[in-house]
């Protein structure tokens, strides 16, 4: 706003020189300015609407053109994936086997380290304790995952090796451990939040029954934290299904229709990273394949997301 | 009560203190299997690589032979991708989130947007780079580039930002927006003088945390096709020459560091292995400085602002 105060301090010129219609121009401009302002924050905004509409798509799109040359029968009851060899077949089943089977391996080691870590933070550790310990483990999530990859081939199997002298160089055991131990961060920083977010109060009338801070911690703050604790899970899953380098280092890279653990396969996300490696014409079936699994993928992910709404919906404790 | 009861009693308390007892070790024993995991996996990479951390692995490109081989076009790109990733998340996701928390009426479309933030959230980063393949590098025909690269890891990155952006804009108390605006200033005035200024510390750390974990993707980078093999290095963004800037680099191919890891830890050979663990060390290096640069802003930026 421009002030003229030449004329002395005695004459108060609210308005400045500009005229009433000077003044309107300028506020419409002004507000013409915030307007397109708005907008283009809105369309940042937009930007992740956008993503998800891509990621559809063109997952979808080029499915679509998968599916014109494999029946979604077959893709979904063959027990076979031989994408490269001359008479190609592609059923899904052995890559959603080694998905389910390394991510099962993963929640084993995953979920009761990641709720005793949680339970412990929450419950038991000294405030100087958890400060120290919070970041670390935010640390831990933050290690890339090729990295963890090569610490399950190159220390991880030859340590399984050393209790199985029978077990091959690539397994789903050695990848599943790994990836658990890589998504113990994510279930144990959430669990603990959602421990910690159950109120004092709880917990001074549990004390006040007699009860100990185990019995307490059990009882009662964890069936209250249990919507928490719960999405927690559900976002482990979810982390393991997508996980890919791991697997892909470590569990060896052929197709294998088992849900034996010690025995080598590949998963959805794995077999993705092979076909990228490798040099497939853009618009041939195996490049179609890919997202024909990728789409696999994210319905799994879709539909864990759903089951975490509903489960948040369903045990969430209103205090 | 009755007198008869008391040893019983006292059983049920010792029994129970030895149960919580037990517990606390166990809790003590998890939090220390991921703390020695840490450290074994960065003792492991260190011992295994530690001959090869020389200045030459910095400036050697990529070879047949093990012991000269190095990751200078890895490092290079991924310095180039990370700066297009920082270019095209750092402006979005702050907007993005500017809007959300300060804007955003009450409608469906914002609830539209929240949830889809959400769910971005929990996209398998390889999704991510199948979205790349189809749209960046044919549709758009970016080809295999660092352009590509860099579009792809900052839509990766975008919802860690948006959510950072919004946690801080959050802690901002409303008398500062209600001083603002008593005194007339318009919302674009308020967020651009006050709400973004105040609130930068937190969107920093978000943005270093979502940067650390992008410098570590594969995944979606090896899916939009970076080559393993690189021996040349991008045309340098600056140069000595009119008009100093040239962005032929933006359409070049590229590695970077974890495709670079990958790449050596797939092949056989033990050499190519001791590659492979001096690499990783770098590149948990790279990540573990970045997350200590977002715990020391937390920690100490942070703490000057007064409301």
């Amino acid at each position: 706003m421009q002030e003229n105060n030449s004329s002395g301090a005695a004459t108060l010129v609210p308005y400045g020189p500009l005229s009433v219609s000077d003044r309107l121009a300028k506020k419409a401009l002004r507000n013409f300015k915030e307007r397109v302002i708005e907008l283009l924050l809105l369309g940042a905004a937009f930007v992740s609407v956008l993503t998800t509409v891509g990621i559809i798509w063109v997952l979808v799109s080029e499915s679509v053109n998968f599916f014109r040359n494999v029946s979604i029968w077959s893709f979904l009851t063959d027990t076979m994936w031989t994408p490269l060899f001359a008479e190609p077949r592609y059923g899904i089943l052995p890559l959603l086997a080694g998905t389910l089977t390394t991510s099962a391996v993963a929640l084993v080691v995953a979920i009761p380290l990641g709720t005793t870590i949680a339970i412990y933070l929450s419950e038991f550790a000294r405030p100087s304790v958890r400060e120290v310990v919070k970041p670390f483990l935010e640390l831990l999530g933050g290690i890339p995952t090729i990295v963890y990859g090569y610490f399950a081939l190159m220390v991880v199997i030859p340590m399984l090796q050393l209790l199985m002298p029978e077990l091959s160089g690539f397994n789903m055991l050695g990848a599943g451990i790994v990836m658990g131990i890589a998504i113990i961060p994510y279930v144990s920083s959430l669990a603990e939040d959602a421990m910690r977010a159950v109120p004092m109060s709880m917990r001074e009338g549990s004390y006040a029954m007699g009860a100990t801070r185990l019995q307490t911690a059990f009882r009662v703050v964890f069936p209250a934290a249990l919507s928490g604790i719960l999405s927690a899970y559900i976002l482990g899953i979810s982390r393991a299904v997508g996980e890919t380098m791991i697997v892909a280092v470590a569990a060896g890279m052929q197709p294998n229709f088992t849900v034996n653990p010690l025995e080598p396969a590949q998963t959805i996300s794995a077999y993705i990273v092979q076909v990228a490696l490798g040099d497939l014409p853009h618009g041939s079936i195996g490049y179609q394949s890919i997202f024909a699994a990728g789409l696999s993928l994210m319905l799994m992910t879709l539909a864990l997301n759903l089951v975490g709404h509903v489960v948040r919906r369903r045990y969430r404790e209103a205090y | 009560m009755k007198a008869e009861d008391i040893p019983l009693i006292r059983r049920i308390i010792r029994r129970n203190k030895r149960i919580e007892l037990l517990f606390v070790v166990a809790g003590f024993v998890a939090l220390l299997m991921g703390v020695l995991t840490f450290v074994a996996l960065f003792a492991q990479m260190a011992w295994a690589g530690w001959e090869r951390i020389t200045p030459d692995f910095f400036t050697n490109f990529p070879s047949r032979r093990a012991a000269q081989a190095g990751i200078l076009s890895a490092w290079v790109g991924s310095l180039l991708v990370m700066l297009v990733t920082a270019i095209s998340a750092v402006p979005l996701g702050v907007a993005a989130g500017v809007y959300l928390e300060e804007y955003a009426p009450k409608n469906l479309l914002t609830d539209i947007i929240e949830i889809n933030v959400t769910n971005l959230a929990g996209v398998p980063s390889i999704v991510y780079g199948l979205l790349a393949l189809g749209v960046f590098v044919y549709t758009f025909g970016f080809g295999q580039s660092i352009l590509s690269a860099g579009l792809t890891l900052g839509l990766l990155i975008l919802p860690v930002v948006i959510v950072a952006t919004r946690e801080s804009i959050r802690s901002i108390p409303l008398h500062i927006r209600e001083a603002a605006y008593g005194l007339g200033a318009t919302r674009w005035q308020v967020t651009r003088d006050h709400i973004v200024p105040y609130s930068l510390p937190g969107i920093m750390t978000g943005v270093i945390i979502g940067m650390s974990r992008a410098i570590g993707e594969t995944a979606p980078i090896i899916t939009i096709g970076a080559l393993t093999f690189i021996a040349f290095l991008p045309d340098a963004p600056v140069g000595p020459e009119f008009p100093w800037v040239n962005f032929e680099w933006l359409k070049s191919g590229f590695t970077v560091m974890p495709i670079q890891m990958f790449n050596w830890t797939s092949r056989p050979e033990e050499a190519f292995q001791q590659n492979a663990a001096a690499a990783g060390f770098i590149l948990v290096l790279m990540t573990l400085a970045m997350n200590a640069v977002s715990i020391w802003i937390r920690y100490h930026v942070r703490k000057d602002i007064k409301w």
